[in-house]
């Protein structure tokens, strides 16, 4: 046995870090494919995200900030580096944790343990929106209504509003999300494959709803995954990782699947993609629906009722299939103008909504 | 302790002692259980053993369910992360990585939820 110890002091001696030439490298990084050490990999990845902040002017001094938590690696990686960074560059900004209640037992109850902790942890007010409260309806109490069918669209619906909802509660000026580049690269590729123009226009820009209530800033835009989570593994960053029970998550399950087959040939293929998501043109003869408010809830709305009072509606009157697939019923006014329809079918087939753009 | 003398007798030339650890999510495929203290009986006449050996010793002799999300071919599935001795395997050969008595390897999801 003794000789492990020699065998571990080979093995020490290796490789070391690209940037301080003195450490052991801990990381190859999958952006720039540099060996690097632990202590320069915290300073570089920090250092790039206060880049990417101060570049995109994401943040003004005196902002109160709501930061997306979910318990996930990505939020609570976000809280961390955020806090730090506001405290380390003097941001001056009020920072919140806003986390969404879908009613979920055996997981959301357990990964809203992990957002009370880091509450503690960061120093961060948190606060919780539930389904229940804002609609009325726990995400168990609705797939028992409507099956495991079409619920992820009812919960992607009501999760982005329940988001802005939460925000306006804590009167904050903007909210960050943990969208890394992973995710984003693969949402341009959904949304090529959906042909959904909308999207893809919305879904590279690193601020979005400008003009809506509470813009959304994503600060991990070109932060890649392997990087959160080894981040997160090395600074024992206490997170929660479990599938949603009720997400089959298919159709976005291939595009993740195939980014990360991509990103092991060559890793710069993800941030290659979300430059082409980027330089996508959109003919502007292209007819975009129009941003109107919901008559029913005064939320931001292309149609006469947003999609979550049309869902809640049949949630309500016993018809759940209400606003699944094609518009029938309650916004069928213009029904002639068959291309309004647009904004519903891209829905219909909208997976899991655990990644709202 | 007689067990234990016996036991120890038997993998002396054999076994290698590892500790494996799973995180993001992959230890539900192993009944939840994160950190396995494991003795890895190396192949006869095989003087060491690699990355690769011990995937396929995890995939027989820990992963109850869905192995497809731990692995693709003979390696882990892309997405998965792993170190050896909290160092990025893709510093040290990936399958071709020697283990050595005591190696800490952990094997971490990227694929669940944010």
């Amino acid at each position: 046995m003794e000789e492990s110890a020699d065998g571990k002091a080979k093995k020490a001696g290796a490789r070391l870090c690209c940037l301080c030439h003195q450490k052991k490298a801990a990381l190859k990084r999958p952006k720039t494919l540099e060996q690097i050490c632990r202590e320069c990999f915290y300073e570089v990845f920090e250092e790039e995200i206060h880049q990417v902040i101060v570049e995109n002017q994401l943040f003004k001094p005196g902002e109160r900030i709501a930061l997306g938590a979910s318990g996930g690696k990505d939020s609570t990686v976000l809280a961390y580096v955020l806090s730090e960074l506001n405290r380390r560059h003097n941001y001056g900004l009020d920072l919140f944790l806003l986390s969404v209640d879908e009613g979920i037992t055996g997981y959301r109850d357990d990964s809203l343990e992990t957002v009370k902790r880091n509450e503690i942890q960061y120093g961060l007010p948190l606060k919780i929106v539930s389904y229940k409260d804002l609609y009325g309806w726990t995400m168990d109490e609705i797939v028992k209504m409507i099956g495991l069918k079409n619920n992820c669209t009812f919960c992607g619906v009501f999760r982005r509003q329940a988001l802005d909802r939460g925000a306006a509660l804590l009167k904050v000026d903007k909210l960050a999300t943990g969208h890394n580049a992973d995710d984003i690269a693969e949402t341009v590729l959904l949304n090529i494959l959906r042909g959904d123009i909308a999207r893809l226009s919305r879904c590279t820009s690193i601020v979005t709803g400008e003009d809506g209530p509470i813009p959304r800033c994503k600060p991990f835009k070109y932060t890649y995954e392997k990087e959160i989570v080894m981040y997160a593994y090395f600074k024992r960053l206490d997170y929660f990782s479990t599938e949603c029970i009720y997400s089959p998550n298919a159709y976005r399950g291939f595009a993740r699947e195939f980014i990360k087959d991509l990103e092991r040939i060559r890793p710069r293929a993800i941030l290659d993609i979300i430059k082409s998501g980027e330089n996508f043109r959109i003919s502007t003869s292209t007819k975009m629906p129009e941003q109107g408010t919901c008559e029913r809830c005064g939320y931001i709305s292309s149609q006469k009722w947003c999609k979550a009072c049309v869902l809640l509606e049949g949630l309500n009157r016993g018809l759940p299939k209400l606003g699944i697939g094609r518009t029938r019923g309650l916004n069928n006014d213009d029904k002639k103008d068959t291309k309004k329809t647009n904004g519903t079918k891209s829905i219909e087939s909208k997976q899991c909504g655990t990644l709202d753009f | 302790m007689l067990l234990f003398l016996l036991v120890s007798k038997l993998c002396r030339f054999s076994d290698m002692k590892l500790t494996v650890e799973f995180g993001g999510g992959l230890e539900l495929l192993c009944n939840s259980v994160k950190i396995h203290n494991v003795n890895v009986e190396l192949q006869s006449g095989a003087e060491k053993l690699t990355m690769k050996d011990l995937l396929s010793w995890i995939r027989t002799n820990l992963i109850k369910e869905r192995p497809e999300m731990f692995m693709k071919g003979d390696t882990v599935r892309p997405g998965v992360l792993a170190l050896v001795n909290d160092c990025d395997w893709e510093l040290s050969g990936q399958l071709d990585t020697t283990l050595e008595e005591k190696d800490v390897v952990v094997f971490i999801s990227t694929l669940h939820g944010g």
